[in-house]
């Protein structure tokens, strides 16, 4: 069975890339549009990694990793965070949300898959 | 489609015999996309005297010319055993009237004589050949250039 | 474009998100202006700006990237209230908006060129008031003097390019120095765990690099009760035995290095002390410590990575695929999951996204087989009713259901094309700038009605009447500041667009608190070029209206801006060709109100059906005043052919339609009084004519066929249709129509004393 992913994103053309890679890459996907209908979907669907981009209208990235760490459940579950921003403190800031690792944007591929695979076994 | 007739390269060609004005014509059968019987059309205003109109065919709105008209052999009085030729011109389709439908001849490029100069304008401009076939003479139309309103678009 | 490329329908919808996020952009920035906006507003804007650039930079869009990054890092700075939202922030947003929806449409091939030299100034306004903005300028925000084109640095920062490891160390020292192998000491914190990374994983990475013998050291670990919460009592020591660079370790620990202590050193030597950079202080003590070539554990034993994978996960990390249905869905059984997730699913989607995209040409495929639908509906109906049956037969009433199923269908269909004027609407903002800034006039837009909807090629189309509109009223209709001040009126000027629905019509309104229409000098223009007679009575509607006739308004009436050489007779033309009307109330001192006026859909035609010269035609129902028998004396002829008909207390020249278009027999007597009907129709600016024809047959919606599609324009005739026997009847063009009918009558309307 394959290993299912949520992508939350609240770009449409992002959450098309994301799926075309990971799919390609032998993935389910289940896809969310902010922070707020991640969390909805997450307990819905359940899934092994998540992906998440981080500004997003009604939760941010940030809360929804938070909202995600709340739950006992997905203690360990995987939470990539998607970034634009390399920056330090984006990266501080997503790893105090809880956030495991992150993908910065653009992103190729091949290191997109890669990054899951080593959070996700 | 449209240079068909005058690419030596192709060995056969099939053509679509068909009597207007009284004459014996042909065009590629390629061209035609059915044959259907003669409606009676409504009159388009400040047309040429050779547009029959409009009809409905399956919803679009088809236009119909005469084509004894259009090659100066008189109007035709359309009856029930006229038939329309629906042909396609580009993007576009067109009805041509015609008296009736004969045959389909195959002919190969020689058999295809380049048309002799006529006195007739209408007709010349329309004739790209002439096709001897036993006693008969065919002479063979490009049916793109039957709509020369619309000759500028089809090009 | 071929839609079988995933990645290039991806970028489809990259552009047409783009469009929803620039209007989105649009409108955080209008609200901004009129300072109706508040964090979130300048939050949502910079989201907008951040999905274009995100999406931009995965389909290699450098420049739109570059630009979309120094807004953005704009939009940051505003964001975080290190720099004020004040009116020179909101204007230098306003700019960068439109030269980001510049790059857009650039990058998309809307337009040919793009305005590199503007885009460079924009965006070093955007930097110059960065920089002025306080102590934390963004290193994007450094300042580059004329770097229109960027610099490798700033490519990489609109990149959000993470320098790859890799490259970063490969200086020489290291690159020369690659040791055989790793002495890697790596002791979790309890963060790691929380945070969903798993040294198993982390170590299985490490064995991908070469061959590893792991140790594991267990001597901090708590009681095994107690094993899930402090599992970071475990520590490994691992020895990597491969020449591999120490940034390939470095990255497999990227997510984690500070989450751990974490040291790497060559393999038989001492333990590298870390880079500050990398470790925090508590790694540091760790690091000095614990010394790895003492190994102080008594009980450490040496375990292959599977069996060690195998004992990790197990206690450590619960398997993530009883997550979904840990607590909140423990009681599903599993049969009953599935159905459970199925039924789920389409209710999200209605919740979250409730539409879907579907190609026009379907839609107007279907439209147009629902047309032939009707159409056929009708022609059966017809061949019932010759056969004479009860009204309460069974075929009757069936029938009559049908109809009223085949009409439903018909609502709905064209209902899925519905759009509102919203994306219409919202590019004009940018305009009214433009015009503002160009004429050098202070205005507010205000807009109402944005959700009204109409038919797709409608409200394709109004775009341009309605930007004329609006350049006419800024150029035109407003005073400039000074002339407002005298006026006693505020100094900025107001323009309102405002769409609504009426009687089955869509009305927009463009309407400025401007000068009003000067009459006089419209009266003398219209004179002077001979549009009325001199001694002209006409009403101020009238004279308003003057503006339309073709010939009003010439190179000199009309400056650069509200025509670009377009004067209000095309704008009219154009909304006419739309079955619409437009027509301008005025009151001097007070502003004028431009109203139009458009079917809701072009496919369909509400039209009256009318014999003229034994042909079947219609006329539209929208430019129909009335129709009416003449009764003896109501006709008058003048001069050899033309003639009058008198309408209320007026004479309107009289149009005999089967003359005009050549229906008419030659043996055809002149017209009289006994054997027709006159319908009164409104033609170019409101003026009105008769169209003689011999009777009207009733009204009917129709579906509209083009002639163009196989044949090509008709004069006099704007389309056919199929009327409910199936035959084509055409539909008249009306201002054709009256065009010829001068051309034939030659002279224009008058008014004479009744």
């Amino acid at each position: 069975m394959n290993k299912k992913i949520l992508t939350v994103d609240d770009s449409r053309t992002m959450r098309d890339m994301l799926k075309l890679a990971l799919s390609d890459a032998g993935y389910d996907v289940v896809q969310a549009e902010d922070g707020v209908d991640g969390l909805e979907t997450l307990d819905r669907e359940g899934a092994d990694v998540v992906i998440t981009d981080i500004n997003m209208p009604r939760m941010d990235g940030f809360g929804f990793i938070e909202g995600v760490r709340a739950n006992p459940a997905y203690r360990g579950l995987p939470v990539l965070v998607l970034t634009t921003e390399s920056s330090p403190e984006k990266k501080a800031r997503a790893k105090e949300a809880g956030a495991t690792g992150w993908i910065v944007k653009p992103f190729d591929p091949v290191k997109l898959v890669d990054v899951v695979r080593r959070v996700s076994g | 489609m449209t240079d068909q007739h005058t690419n030596p390269e192709i060995a056969q060609q099939e053509l679509m015999a068909f009597m207007a004005g009284g004459q014996e014509f042909c065009i590629d059968i390629m061209a035609i996309r059915e044959i259907r019987g003669w409606t009676a059309a409504t009159p388009l205003p400040k047309t040429p005297g050779y547009m029959m109109g409009v009809i409905n065919l399956r919803g679009t709105i088809l236009p119909i010319l005469d084509l004894s008209a259009r090659l100066g052999l008189g109007a035709c009085e359309p009856s029930g055993r006229n038939v329309i030729m629906v042909v396609q011109i580009g993007s576009r389709a067109v009805g041509l009237l015609v008296d009736a439908v004969s045959e389909i001849i195959m002919v190969k490029a020689g058999d295809i004589q380049p048309a002799p100069s006529v006195a007739m304008d209408e007709m010349k401009a329309l004739i790209i050949g002439i096709i001897p076939v036993g006693d008969r003479l065919l002479s063979l139309l490009d049916v793109n250039l039957v709509l020369p309103e619309l000759e500028a678009e089809v090009a | 474009m071929s839609a079988d490329d995933p990645f290039e329908a991806i970028k489809q919808t990259f552009f047409l998100e783009c469009e929803e996020l620039l209007t989105d952009l649009e409108a955080s920035v209008t609200a901004l202006t009129f300072g109706d906006g508040d964090g979130e507003t300048i939050n949502a804007a910079f989201r907008a700006i951040h999905s274009i650039k995100g999406g931009a930079g995965a389909f290699g869009l450098e420049d739109l990237v570059r630009f979309a990054h120094v807004f953005e890092t704009f939009m940051d700075e505003l964001r975080s209230g290190r720099k004020a939202c004040d009116d020179t922030a909101i204007r230098a947003m306003l700019h960068a908006s439109d030269v980001l929806a510049d790059h857009v449409s650039f990058a998309r091939g809307l337009i040919p060129s793009m305005d590199e030299e503007r885009s460079a100034t924009v965006a070093n306004d955007l930097r110059a008031l960065m920089n002025g903005a306080g102590p934390a300028p963004l290193p994007a925000a450094a300042p580059e003097p004329s770097a229109p084109a960027g610099t490798t640095d700033e490519i990489e920062a609109a990149f959000g390019f993470k320098p790859v490891m890799f490259n970063l160390d490969a200086l020489p020292e290291d690159a020369a120095m690659v040791p055989e192998g790793w002495t890697i000491s790596f002791k979790p914190h309890v963060r790691l765990y929380e945070t969903g990374n798993e040294p198993a994983l982390l170590l299985r990475e490490l064995a991908r690099l070469g061959p590893c013998t792991v140790t594991l050291h267990a001597e901090a670990l708590a009681p095994f009760a107690d094993l899930h919460e402090t599992a970071a009592g475990l520590s490994w020591t691992i020895e990597l035995d491969a020449p591999v660079e120490k940034t390939a370790i470095q990255e497999i620990f990227e997510f984690v290095e500070d989450e751990c202590d974490l040291v790497i050193a060559p393999k038989g030597g001492a333990l590298d002390t870390p880079d500050v950079g990398d470790v925090d202080i508590a790694a540091l003590l760790a690091a000095a410590t614990a010394p790895a070539s003492d190994p102080v554990v008594p009980a450490a034993a040496d375990v292959d990575i599977q069996a060690l994978l195998a004992a990790a996960q197990a206690p450590l990390v619960p398997p993530i695929q009883s997550a979904g249905e840990a607590p909140t869905t423990a009681p599903q059984t599993p049969t009953k999951a599935p159905a459970a997730t199925a039924a789920a699913a389409p209710a999200t989607s209605a919740g979250t996204q409730a539409s879907i995209r579907v190609d026009l040409d379907r839609i107007d495929k279907l439209i147009n087989v629902v047309g032939e639908l009707v159409i056929q509906q009708a022609m059966l109906a017809q061949s019932v009713a010759e056969c004479g049956l009860t009204a309460s037969s069974t075929v009757k009433v069936g029938l009559e259901d049908l109809e009223q199923l085949s009409r439903e269908i018909q609502d709905s269909v064209m209902a899925i094309r519905a759009q509102p004027v919203k994306s219409v609407f919202q590019r004009m903002p940018r305009l009214v700038r433009e015009v503002a800034e160009m004429t050098g006039k202070q205005v507010r837009l205000v807009t109402e009605g944005e959700a009204t909807e109409v038919d797709k090629t409608v409200v394709d189309r109004l775009a341009e009447p309605i930007t004329h509109m609006i350049r006419n009223a800024i150029d035109h209709g407003l005073e400039d500041s000074e002339g407002r001040a005298a006026a006693g009126k505020p100094k900025e000027g107001t323009i309102r667009l405002a769409a609504l629905h009426r009687s089955g019509r869509i009305v927009i309104e463009v309407s400025d608190d401007g000068r009003g229409i000067n009459r006089e000098r419209v009266r003398k223009i219209a004179i002077d070029r001979g549009l009325i007679a001199a001694d002209a009575n006409l009403t101020n509607e009238e004279t308003d209206n003057l503006i339309f006739l073709p010939g009003f308004s010439t190179a000199d009436t009309v400056s650069d801006i509200s025509g670009r050489g377009v004067g209000m007779d095309v704008v009219r033309r154009s909304i006419q060709q739309l079955g619409g009307r437009i027509s301008i109330a005025s009151t001097p001192g007070k502003g004028s109100v431009f109203t139009m006026s458009l079917p809701l859909t072009l496919a369909v035609l509400d039209g009256m059906v009318v014999r003229a010269g034994g042909q079947t035609l219609l006329s539209p129902l929208p430019s129909i005043i009335e129709s009416f028998t003449p009764r003896e004396g109501d006709l008058h002829r003048i001069g050899a052919r033309d003639w009058v008909i008198r309408f209320r207390d007026r004479f309107l020249p009289l149009i005999d339609t089967a003359k005009v278009l050549g229906f008419s027999p030659p043996d055809r007597g002149e017209i009289n009084g006994k054997d027709g009907i006159a319908i009164v129709v409104e033609n170019e600016g409101g003026s009105q004519v008769a169209l003689w024809v011999d009777d009207i047959q009733g009204q009917r919606q129709v579906v509209i066929k083009s002639l163009e599609t196989n044949y090509r324009k008709v004069e006099g005739i704007s389309a056919a249709t199929i009327l409910g026997d199936g035959r084509v009847a055409l539909i008249l063009d009306i201002d054709a129509l009256v065009v010829l009918g001068r051309q034939q009558a030659n002279h224009a309307d008058f008014k004479i004393a009744s």
